[in-house]
Protein backbone atom coordinates (compact mmCIF):
# COMPACT_ATOMS: atom_id res chain seq x y z
CA UNK A 1 0.00 0.00 0.00
CA UNK A 2 1.41 3.48 -0.91
CA UNK A 3 1.85 5.57 2.49
CA UNK A 4 -0.56 7.89 3.29
CA UNK A 5 -1.08 10.40 6.73
CA UNK A 6 -4.05 9.47 8.68
CA UNK A 7 -6.38 11.96 10.20
CA UNK A 8 -9.25 11.30 12.63
CA UNK A 9 -11.34 14.64 13.07
CA UNK A 10 -13.77 14.61 15.47
CA UNK A 11 -16.39 17.03 13.53
CA UNK A 12 -17.88 16.85 10.46
CA UNK A 13 -17.06 20.67 9.74
CA UNK A 14 -12.88 19.23 10.84
CA UNK A 15 -13.29 16.40 8.39
CA UNK A 16 -14.04 18.95 5.48
CA UNK A 17 -11.56 20.83 6.41
CA UNK A 18 -9.03 18.41 6.89
CA UNK A 19 -9.43 17.30 3.08
CA UNK A 20 -7.15 18.92 0.85
CA UNK A 21 -5.08 17.94 -2.21
CA UNK A 22 -5.23 13.88 -2.68
CA UNK A 23 -6.82 12.95 -0.16
CA UNK A 24 -10.42 10.49 0.30
CA UNK A 25 -12.72 9.58 3.41
CA UNK A 26 -12.34 6.49 4.76
CA UNK A 27 -15.75 5.33 6.31
CA UNK A 28 -15.76 1.34 7.03
CA UNK A 29 -12.79 0.89 4.84
CA UNK A 30 -14.80 -2.28 3.31
CA UNK A 31 -14.09 -1.45 -0.32
CA UNK A 32 -11.51 1.32 -0.06
CA UNK A 33 -8.54 -0.40 2.00
CA UNK A 34 -8.29 -3.30 -0.68
CA UNK A 35 -8.57 -0.76 -3.29
CA UNK A 36 -5.12 0.73 -1.99
CA UNK A 37 -3.91 -2.39 -1.23
CA UNK A 38 -4.06 -4.05 -4.53
CA UNK A 39 -2.66 0.03 -5.92
CA UNK A 40 -5.56 0.90 -7.39
CA UNK A 41 -6.12 3.91 -5.51
CA UNK A 42 -3.47 6.23 -3.64
CA UNK A 43 -3.74 8.93 -1.36
CA UNK A 44 -1.77 11.46 0.39
CA UNK A 45 -3.96 11.74 3.04
CA UNK A 46 -6.66 9.66 4.22
CA UNK A 47 -9.25 10.99 6.33
CA UNK A 48 -10.93 8.33 9.04
CA UNK A 49 -15.23 9.80 9.33
CA UNK A 50 -15.35 7.01 12.59
CA UNK A 51 -15.42 9.81 14.86
CA UNK A 52 -17.70 12.57 13.75
CA UNK A 53 -20.42 12.19 15.86
CA UNK A 54 -24.19 12.05 14.55
CA UNK A 55 -23.52 9.64 11.29
CA UNK A 56 -25.08 6.61 11.98
CA UNK A 57 -28.42 7.40 13.30
CA UNK A 58 -31.58 5.37 11.94
CA UNK A 59 -34.95 7.02 12.31
CA UNK A 60 -38.13 7.87 10.43
CA UNK A 61 -39.18 11.57 9.56
CA UNK A 62 -42.72 11.32 7.64
CA UNK A 63 -42.63 9.43 4.84
CA UNK A 64 -38.94 9.25 4.99
CA UNK A 65 -36.45 6.51 6.41
CA UNK A 66 -33.50 8.48 7.09
CA UNK A 67 -30.08 6.46 7.77
CA UNK A 68 -26.64 8.37 8.68
CA UNK A 69 -24.51 7.58 6.41
CA UNK A 70 -22.08 5.58 8.71
CA UNK A 71 -24.76 2.94 9.63
CA UNK A 72 -23.28 -0.23 9.56
CA UNK A 73 -24.48 -3.25 7.06
CA UNK A 74 -25.20 -5.25 10.37
CA UNK A 75 -27.10 -1.82 11.85
CA UNK A 76 -29.19 -1.31 8.91
CA UNK A 77 -30.16 -4.99 8.58
CA UNK A 78 -30.92 -5.39 12.25
CA UNK A 79 -32.84 -2.27 12.65
CA UNK A 80 -36.79 -2.59 14.12
CA UNK A 81 -36.98 1.14 12.22
CA UNK A 82 -36.03 -0.22 8.85
CA UNK A 83 -37.65 -3.43 8.78
CA UNK A 84 -41.00 -1.06 10.18
CA UNK A 85 -40.66 1.22 7.39
CA UNK A 86 -38.86 -0.83 4.13
CA UNK A 87 -38.20 -4.70 5.05
CA UNK A 88 -37.04 -5.14 1.48
CA UNK A 89 -34.07 -3.01 2.62
CA UNK A 90 -32.92 -4.92 5.79
CA UNK A 91 -32.85 -7.89 4.28
CA UNK A 92 -30.85 -6.44 1.11
CA UNK A 93 -28.20 -5.14 3.89
CA UNK A 94 -28.42 -8.83 5.55
CA UNK A 95 -27.15 -9.67 2.12
CA UNK A 96 -23.98 -7.71 1.34
CA UNK A 97 -20.54 -9.67 1.88
CA UNK A 98 -20.52 -11.30 5.10
CA UNK A 99 -21.28 -11.08 8.53
CA UNK A 100 -17.43 -9.67 9.02
CA UNK A 101 -17.47 -7.41 6.32
CA UNK A 102 -21.36 -6.35 7.26
CA UNK A 103 -19.66 -4.84 10.75
CA UNK A 104 -17.75 -2.39 9.06
CA UNK A 105 -19.32 -1.72 5.73
CA UNK A 106 -21.14 1.44 5.68
CA UNK A 107 -24.19 2.43 3.56
CA UNK A 108 -22.57 5.90 2.98
CA UNK A 109 -18.85 4.13 1.94
CA UNK A 110 -21.21 2.21 -0.37
CA UNK A 111 -22.67 4.79 -1.99
CA UNK A 112 -19.68 7.04 -2.43
CA UNK A 113 -17.43 4.48 -4.49
CA UNK A 114 -20.53 3.54 -6.49
CA UNK A 115 -19.02 0.25 -7.45
CA UNK A 116 -20.98 -1.03 -10.41
CA UNK A 117 -22.47 -4.21 -9.07
CA UNK A 118 -23.28 -2.92 -5.35
CA UNK A 119 -26.52 -3.62 -3.54
CA UNK A 120 -27.25 -0.15 -1.89
CA UNK A 121 -27.09 2.04 -5.25
CA UNK A 122 -30.24 -0.52 -6.69
CA UNK A 123 -32.21 0.26 -3.65
CA UNK A 124 -31.35 4.44 -3.65
CA UNK A 125 -32.45 4.35 -6.92
CA UNK A 126 -35.54 2.51 -7.01
CA UNK A 127 -36.68 4.45 -3.79
CA UNK A 128 -35.93 7.37 -4.94
CA UNK A 129 -33.96 8.66 -2.11
CA UNK A 130 -32.73 12.07 -1.36
CA UNK A 131 -28.40 12.07 -0.34
CA UNK A 132 -27.39 14.57 1.47
CA UNK A 133 -24.18 15.88 2.01
CA UNK A 134 -21.95 18.65 4.04
CA UNK A 135 -23.02 20.81 0.88
CA UNK A 136 -26.64 20.34 0.12
CA UNK A 137 -28.99 17.94 -1.50
CA UNK A 138 -28.76 15.28 -4.46
CA UNK A 139 -31.25 13.52 -6.05
CA UNK A 140 -31.27 9.95 -6.39
CA UNK A 141 -31.54 10.32 -10.23
CA UNK A 142 -28.49 12.55 -10.09
CA UNK A 143 -26.62 10.80 -7.88
CA UNK A 144 -24.82 8.05 -9.50
CA UNK A 145 -22.90 9.09 -12.57
CA UNK A 146 -21.00 5.98 -14.06
CA UNK A 147 -18.49 3.54 -12.73
CA UNK A 148 -17.55 4.72 -9.41
CA UNK A 149 -18.12 8.16 -10.13
CA UNK A 150 -21.06 10.47 -8.25
CA UNK A 151 -21.94 13.80 -7.66
CA UNK A 152 -19.86 14.20 -4.94
CA UNK A 153 -17.43 16.92 -4.98
CA UNK A 154 -13.93 17.37 -3.77
CA UNK A 155 -14.58 17.44 -0.11
CA UNK A 156 -18.25 16.63 0.11
CA UNK A 157 -18.91 14.25 2.71
CA UNK A 158 -22.42 11.91 2.58
CA UNK A 159 -24.13 12.77 5.45
CA UNK A 160 -27.30 10.77 5.25
CA UNK A 161 -29.48 9.13 3.16
CA UNK A 162 -33.46 10.05 2.76
CA UNK A 163 -35.64 6.79 1.43
CA UNK A 164 -38.95 7.39 0.75
CA UNK A 165 -40.79 4.83 2.32
CA UNK A 166 -42.92 3.12 0.02
CA UNK A 167 -46.44 0.97 -0.73
CA UNK A 168 -43.74 -2.20 -1.32
CA UNK A 169 -39.99 -2.71 -2.12
CA UNK A 170 -38.13 -5.67 -2.79
CA UNK A 171 -34.44 -6.28 -3.84
CA UNK A 172 -33.21 -9.79 -5.57
CA UNK A 173 -29.80 -10.37 -6.65
CA UNK A 174 -27.74 -13.47 -8.03
CA UNK A 175 -24.94 -13.31 -6.55
CA UNK A 176 -21.15 -14.30 -7.55
CA UNK A 177 -20.35 -17.08 -4.95
CA UNK A 178 -17.02 -15.38 -3.72
CA UNK A 179 -16.89 -11.75 -3.97
CA UNK A 180 -21.20 -11.95 -2.97
CA UNK A 181 -21.44 -8.70 -5.26
CA UNK A 182 -24.57 -8.81 -7.67
CA UNK A 183 -23.90 -10.52 -11.20
CA UNK A 184 -27.71 -8.93 -11.59
CA UNK A 185 -29.19 -7.12 -8.66
CA UNK A 186 -32.66 -5.38 -9.22
CA UNK A 187 -34.65 -3.50 -6.48
CA UNK A 188 -38.05 -2.63 -7.15
CA UNK A 189 -40.39 -0.03 -5.28
CA UNK A 190 -44.12 0.63 -5.81
CA UNK A 191 -45.55 4.14 -4.63
CA UNK A 192 -48.50 5.22 -5.56
CA UNK A 193 -48.05 7.05 -8.96
CA UNK A 194 -45.69 4.07 -10.93
CA UNK A 195 -43.14 1.60 -9.54
CA UNK A 196 -39.63 2.27 -10.21
CA UNK A 197 -36.88 -0.87 -11.03
CA UNK A 198 -32.82 0.02 -10.78
CA UNK A 199 -30.51 -3.02 -11.89
CA UNK A 200 -27.13 -3.02 -10.61
CA UNK A 201 -24.15 -5.50 -11.31
CA UNK A 202 -25.50 -5.91 -15.33
CA UNK A 203 -23.89 -2.45 -16.60
CA UNK A 204 -21.33 0.31 -16.10
CA UNK A 205 -23.34 1.71 -13.15
CA UNK A 206 -26.63 1.38 -11.46
CA UNK A 207 -29.29 2.22 -14.26
CA UNK A 208 -33.53 2.60 -14.02
CA UNK A 209 -35.16 -0.01 -16.43
CA UNK A 210 -37.46 2.44 -18.40
CA UNK A 211 -39.37 -0.83 -19.85
CA UNK A 212 -40.22 -2.41 -16.67
CA UNK A 213 -41.54 0.32 -15.10
CA UNK A 214 -44.24 0.65 -17.32
CA UNK A 215 -44.61 -2.70 -17.47
CA UNK A 216 -45.57 -2.57 -13.86
CA UNK A 217 -47.00 0.59 -13.46
CA UNK A 218 -49.53 -0.10 -16.01
CA UNK A 219 -53.26 -1.36 -14.84
CA UNK A 220 -53.38 -4.46 -15.30
CA UNK A 221 -49.28 -4.98 -15.41
CA UNK A 222 -48.36 -5.86 -18.48
CA UNK A 223 -45.81 -8.46 -19.55
CA UNK A 224 -42.17 -6.95 -19.33
CA UNK A 225 -39.79 -7.15 -22.53
CA UNK A 226 -36.53 -8.41 -22.17
CA UNK A 227 -33.46 -6.12 -21.19
CA UNK A 228 -31.56 -4.59 -23.63
CA UNK A 229 -28.73 -2.21 -23.49
CA UNK A 230 -25.49 -1.89 -25.59
CA UNK A 231 -23.90 -1.16 -22.21
CA UNK A 232 -24.28 -4.85 -20.50
CA UNK A 233 -21.07 -6.10 -19.04
CA UNK A 234 -19.36 -9.31 -20.40
CA UNK A 235 -16.96 -10.67 -18.61
CA UNK A 236 -15.96 -14.15 -17.13
CA UNK A 237 -18.20 -14.25 -14.63
CA UNK A 238 -21.26 -13.95 -17.60
CA UNK A 239 -21.62 -13.30 -20.88
CA UNK A 240 -23.89 -9.84 -21.42
CA UNK A 241 -26.48 -12.07 -22.76
CA UNK A 242 -26.62 -14.27 -19.33
CA UNK A 243 -26.80 -10.87 -17.52
CA UNK A 244 -29.54 -9.92 -19.45
CA UNK A 245 -31.36 -12.70 -18.86
CA UNK A 246 -30.44 -13.01 -14.77
CA UNK A 247 -32.02 -9.23 -14.65
CA UNK A 248 -35.44 -10.31 -16.14
CA UNK A 249 -34.93 -13.52 -13.96
CA UNK A 250 -34.35 -11.32 -10.33
CA UNK A 251 -36.79 -9.04 -11.62
CA UNK A 252 -39.34 -11.80 -11.43
CA UNK A 253 -38.00 -13.01 -8.06
CA UNK A 254 -38.68 -9.50 -6.23
CA UNK A 255 -41.90 -8.79 -7.73
CA UNK A 256 -43.04 -11.70 -6.10
CA UNK A 257 -41.43 -10.89 -3.11
CA UNK A 258 -43.59 -7.95 -2.99
CA UNK A 259 -46.65 -9.69 -3.34
CA UNK A 260 -48.79 -9.49 -0.47
CA UNK B 1 -2.85 6.52 23.68
CA UNK B 2 -1.96 2.70 22.32
CA UNK B 3 -4.49 -0.06 21.89
CA UNK B 4 -5.11 -2.61 24.13
CA UNK B 5 -4.16 -5.85 23.20
CA UNK B 6 -5.40 -9.14 25.03
CA UNK B 7 -5.69 -6.90 28.19
CA UNK B 8 -1.91 -5.10 27.56
CA UNK B 9 -1.47 -1.78 26.32
CA UNK B 10 0.37 -1.23 23.33
CA UNK B 11 1.95 1.90 21.33
CA UNK B 12 1.50 2.13 17.85
CA UNK B 13 4.56 3.72 16.46
CA UNK B 14 4.34 2.02 12.71
CA UNK B 15 2.74 4.56 9.63
CA UNK B 16 -0.39 5.39 9.14
CA UNK B 17 -1.13 2.79 6.11
CA UNK B 18 0.19 -0.22 8.34
CA UNK B 19 -2.43 -2.86 8.65
CA UNK B 20 -4.32 -4.15 11.75
CA UNK B 21 -3.03 -7.62 10.68
CA UNK B 22 0.52 -6.76 10.05
CA UNK B 23 1.09 -4.60 13.26
CA UNK B 24 -0.27 -8.05 15.49
CA UNK B 25 1.82 -10.59 13.65
CA UNK B 26 5.32 -8.60 12.54
CA UNK B 27 5.68 -6.15 15.52
CA UNK B 28 3.75 -7.37 17.98
CA UNK B 29 4.93 -11.08 17.08
CA UNK B 30 1.33 -12.43 17.74
CA UNK B 31 1.36 -14.38 14.93
CA UNK B 32 -1.22 -16.95 15.95
CA UNK B 33 -3.63 -14.63 14.00
CA UNK B 34 -3.73 -15.42 10.12
CA UNK B 35 -3.03 -14.01 6.97
CA UNK B 36 -4.82 -15.79 3.84
CA UNK B 37 -5.79 -13.94 1.29
CA UNK B 38 -5.51 -10.68 2.19
CA UNK B 39 -8.40 -9.86 0.13
CA UNK B 40 -11.24 -9.69 2.77
CA UNK B 41 -12.40 -13.24 1.91
CA UNK B 42 -11.38 -16.10 3.90
CA UNK B 43 -11.20 -15.06 7.49
CA UNK B 44 -8.39 -16.80 8.72
CA UNK B 45 -7.12 -12.74 10.58
CA UNK B 46 -10.48 -12.19 11.99
CA UNK B 47 -9.94 -10.74 15.31
CA UNK B 48 -11.75 -8.92 17.99
CA UNK B 49 -12.08 -5.17 18.29
CA UNK B 50 -14.04 -3.88 20.97
CA UNK B 51 -15.85 -7.13 20.91
CA UNK B 52 -16.81 -7.11 16.99
CA UNK B 53 -15.40 -10.04 14.67
CA UNK B 54 -13.82 -8.18 12.30
CA UNK B 55 -10.91 -8.93 9.05
CA UNK B 56 -7.55 -7.45 10.39
CA UNK B 57 -6.75 -7.23 6.73
CA UNK B 58 -9.11 -4.67 6.34
CA UNK B 59 -8.23 -2.49 8.68
CA UNK B 60 -5.72 0.16 9.68
CA UNK B 61 -3.91 0.04 13.11
CA UNK B 62 -4.30 3.98 12.98
CA UNK B 63 -7.99 3.55 13.01
CA UNK B 64 -7.67 1.09 16.42
CA UNK B 65 -6.27 3.92 18.72
CA UNK B 66 -8.32 3.77 21.73
CA UNK B 67 -9.45 0.23 21.23
CA UNK B 68 -9.47 -3.17 22.61
CA UNK B 69 -8.26 -5.84 19.80
CA UNK B 70 -8.65 -9.75 21.38
CA UNK B 71 -6.65 -12.07 19.09
CA UNK B 72 -6.32 -15.98 19.50
CA UNK B 73 -3.58 -15.72 21.88
CA UNK B 74 -5.64 -14.00 24.11
CA UNK B 75 -8.70 -16.13 24.67
CA UNK B 76 -7.45 -19.02 26.32
CA UNK B 77 -4.34 -20.89 27.68
CA UNK B 78 -2.92 -24.29 26.48
CA UNK B 79 -3.77 -25.56 30.35
CA UNK B 80 -7.13 -23.36 30.05
CA UNK B 81 -8.33 -23.32 26.53
CA UNK B 82 -11.52 -20.97 25.80
CA UNK B 83 -14.53 -22.97 25.79
CA UNK B 84 -14.88 -22.57 21.95
CA UNK B 85 -11.26 -23.50 21.32
CA UNK B 86 -12.23 -26.69 23.69
CA UNK B 87 -14.84 -27.39 21.99
CA UNK B 88 -13.35 -27.11 18.27
CA UNK B 89 -10.36 -29.97 20.12
CA UNK B 90 -12.47 -32.17 21.23
CA UNK B 91 -14.97 -32.14 17.83
CA UNK B 92 -11.77 -32.22 15.86
CA UNK B 93 -12.92 -28.88 14.14
CA UNK B 94 -9.61 -28.17 12.40
CA UNK B 95 -7.28 -29.92 10.17
CA UNK B 96 -4.52 -28.24 8.83
CA UNK B 97 -5.19 -25.62 11.11
CA UNK B 98 -4.87 -22.49 9.27
CA UNK B 99 -8.15 -21.04 9.44
CA UNK B 100 -8.79 -22.27 12.51
CA UNK B 101 -7.86 -18.97 14.46
CA UNK B 102 -10.56 -17.32 11.89
CA UNK B 103 -13.02 -20.15 12.80
CA UNK B 104 -13.02 -19.80 16.67
CA UNK B 105 -13.00 -16.40 16.09
CA UNK B 106 -16.04 -16.48 14.09
CA UNK B 107 -17.48 -19.17 16.25
CA UNK B 108 -17.52 -16.43 19.62
CA UNK B 109 -19.45 -14.57 17.56
CA UNK B 110 -22.14 -16.53 16.06
CA UNK B 111 -22.23 -17.94 20.04
CA UNK B 112 -22.85 -14.64 21.16
CA UNK B 113 -25.40 -13.55 18.53
CA UNK B 114 -27.34 -16.31 18.62
CA UNK B 115 -26.93 -18.59 21.52
CA UNK B 116 -26.49 -21.79 23.01
CA UNK B 117 -29.30 -23.51 20.74
CA UNK B 118 -27.68 -21.55 17.09
CA UNK B 119 -28.87 -23.89 14.58
CA UNK B 120 -26.61 -26.18 11.95
CA UNK B 121 -28.34 -23.49 9.14
CA UNK B 122 -27.65 -20.58 10.63
CA UNK B 123 -24.25 -21.45 11.60
CA UNK B 124 -22.86 -22.30 8.30
CA UNK B 125 -24.80 -19.06 6.58
CA UNK B 126 -22.67 -16.90 9.56
CA UNK B 127 -19.54 -18.90 8.30
CA UNK B 128 -19.63 -17.33 5.25
CA UNK B 129 -16.69 -15.27 5.77
CA UNK B 130 -14.45 -17.71 6.51
CA UNK B 131 -12.89 -20.27 4.06
CA UNK B 132 -11.49 -23.60 5.05
CA UNK B 133 -9.64 -25.21 2.39
CA UNK B 134 -9.34 -28.20 3.86
CA UNK B 135 -12.90 -28.14 3.27
CA UNK B 136 -13.52 -29.85 6.52
CA UNK B 137 -17.18 -27.94 7.74
CA UNK B 138 -18.98 -30.39 8.81
CA UNK B 139 -16.62 -30.57 11.98
CA UNK B 140 -16.05 -26.51 12.12
CA UNK B 141 -19.71 -26.64 12.20
CA UNK B 142 -20.23 -29.61 14.98
CA UNK B 143 -17.98 -27.68 17.04
CA UNK B 144 -19.15 -24.06 16.65
CA UNK B 145 -22.43 -25.51 17.97
CA UNK B 146 -20.69 -27.44 20.96
CA UNK B 147 -18.83 -24.33 21.86
CA UNK B 148 -21.65 -22.20 21.60
CA UNK B 149 -23.05 -24.64 24.31
CA UNK B 150 -19.98 -24.62 26.39
CA UNK B 151 -19.58 -21.05 26.25
CA UNK B 152 -23.16 -20.59 27.73
CA UNK B 153 -22.33 -22.97 30.52
CA UNK B 154 -19.36 -21.16 31.73
CA UNK B 155 -21.63 -18.11 31.63
CA UNK B 156 -19.51 -16.29 28.71
CA UNK B 157 -21.77 -15.55 26.14
CA UNK B 158 -22.76 -11.43 25.75
CA UNK B 159 -26.42 -10.73 26.76
CA UNK B 160 -28.01 -9.93 24.14
CA UNK B 161 -28.15 -6.08 23.65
Amino acid sequence: MTPFTLERPESLGAARRAFSGDAAFLAGGHTLIPAMKSGLRAVETLIDLSRVPGLESIRREGDRLIVGAMARHAEVAASPVVAAAIPGLARLAAGIGDPQVRRRGTIGGSLANNDPAADYPAAVLALDAVLATTEGTHAADDFFQGMFATALGDGEILTEVQFRVPEAFAYAKFRHPASRYALAGVAVARFPEGVRVAVTGVAYSVFRWADAEAALSAAPPAPVPPLVRDDINSDIHASAEYRAHLAGVMLARAVREMMP
Amino acid sequence: MGISVNGSVREVTSPDHRLLVDWLRDDLGLTGTHVGCTTSQCGACNVMVDGEVVKACTVLVASCEGSEVTTIEGLGTPEALHPMQAAFKSAHGLQCGFCTPGMVMAGIAIANAHGPDVSEATVRHELEGNLCRCTGYQNIVAAIRAGARAMAEAGLLKEPA
